[in-house]
């Protein structure tokens, strides 16, 4: 008997995740929300309450995340038995960057996700309480293919209060909630400088939870590449509270 | 051990999932010249995990030159005729798509380009016994 033809990297998609408990992607359809700081302080903070973390950038094309955490990309990750993610303030961390280092890398859909295969064909988590994902703005190649590759996975949409935004994350929010249980949904503010209910009646439009505001920090670009000055902006402190809400299952 | 090991495990977990319990398979593997695959480690390898689940594997590997196209002018070169530094070679093996960080269209300087054959590992044919 013969069968033929296939990519078996996503047979052992399965494999790698089956010791990582909960995968929270950061999404936002919308761009500059501050999807990536958030994804790193959202991973600094769990990690800082003793939960084994993980934490990957699947802005394939326009990685930044190591920016954020000031990984070292001059060596490649170490090999065994797969690619094993350096350890970055605490979080195991993996990214294309590795490998394309600062240059450009310009692709199309199917190439993105054939390295969102590869990524995650090779990459030996282990056992993670948590992994994170940074995730591209807009409902591309990257977001399907967490919705696709994930078996189970905790959207975390983050969303301002201008109305730009709010017309994007509308349809973010239509899709996930046709495709993602929505008790597994939450939405948080980021960059709020009010309390302003926009966003908060965005989340209850869905029926998903909000999950909190995590205020406007004009300073905290001055401690991105620094973990431990990451780890005392006031943005890291609302960030903290969210990932408290997190650890509780809210 | 290299993480042509990991990619041994996709192939033997590709089996496992479709093939129906047996006490022999005949894997034919498809490796593209991007990757650059160790043939001799994912053999290797696959054999042991197989043996691990008490089967005997069989490997046939074949090897396919990569050809790139250009999108922009549509110009068609053979990887060979690129020489890569070691570091740059190695990136590309751990995922293919860099190559568009460290490669332009030798024509028109373009890196919007595709691979259109040879990029990586692919599964021609599973049979058992």
């Amino acid at each position: 008997m013969m069968i033929a033809q296939s990519d078996p990297r996503l047979a052992v998609i399965e494999r790698r995740l089956a010791r990582v408990a909960r995968v929270v992607p950061v999404m936002s359809s919308k761009g500059g929300v501050g999807k990536t700081l958030l994804s790193c302080l959202l991973a600094l903070a769990l990690s800082e309450r003793g939960v084994r973390v993980g934490l990957l950038d699947l802005d394939v094309t326009n990685p930044t995340a190591h920016v954020v955490l000031g990984a070292d990309l001059s060596k490649f990750p170490e090999e065994d038995r797969g690619v094993v993610p350096p350890s970055v303030g605490g979080v195991k961390f993996m990214s294309v960057a590795y490998y394309s280092r600062d240059n450009p890398l310009p692709l199309r859909g199917w190439e993105i996700d054939n390295v969102v295969r590869e990524v995650l064909a090779v990459t030996i988590w282990g056992d993670l309480d948590f992994l994170v994902i940074d995730t591209p703005p807009g409902i591309g190649d990257e977001v399907l293919d967490v919705l696709s590759y994930f078996p189970k996975h905790e959207p975390l949409v983050v969303a301002t209060p201008s109305p730009l935004t709010v017309a994007s994350v509308r349809r973010l929010l239509k899709l996930l909630t046709e495709v993602v249980e929505g008790e597994l949904i939450r939405v948080v503010e980021n960059m709020a400088r009010s309390d302003s209910s926009t966003v908060t009646d965005l989340a209850k439009e869905f029926r998903v939870k909000f999950l909190g505001r995590v205020c406007l920090d004009e300073n905290v670009d001055e401690a991105v590449g620094d973990v431990n000055a990451l780890r005392k902006s006031r943005m890291y402190g609302d960030v903290s509270r969210i990932a408290e809400k997190l650890l509780k299952g809210s | 051990m290299v993480h042509e090991w990991a990619l041994a495990e996709a192939i033997a977990d590709y089996v496992f999932k479709t093939a129906p319990p047996a006490k022999r398979v005949r894997v034919t593997v498809r490796l593209g010249e991007l990757q650059a695959v160790d043939e001799e480690i994912l053999e290797f390898a696959l054999r042991e995990i197989m043996k691990s689940q008490g089967i005997e594997c069989e490997v046939v590997l074949k090897r396919e030159d990569c050809v790139l196209k250009c999108r922009k002018c549509g110009y068609e070169w053979p990887l060979k005729d690129v020489g890569f530094e070691e570091e740059v070679r190695e990136a590309i093996h751990f995922v293919p798509e860099v190559v568009h960080s460290y490669l332009k269209c030798p024509r028109c300087g373009s890196r919007d380009f595709e691979v259109i054959k040879g990029r990586g590992v692919w599964v021609e044919e599973v049979g058992w016994e």
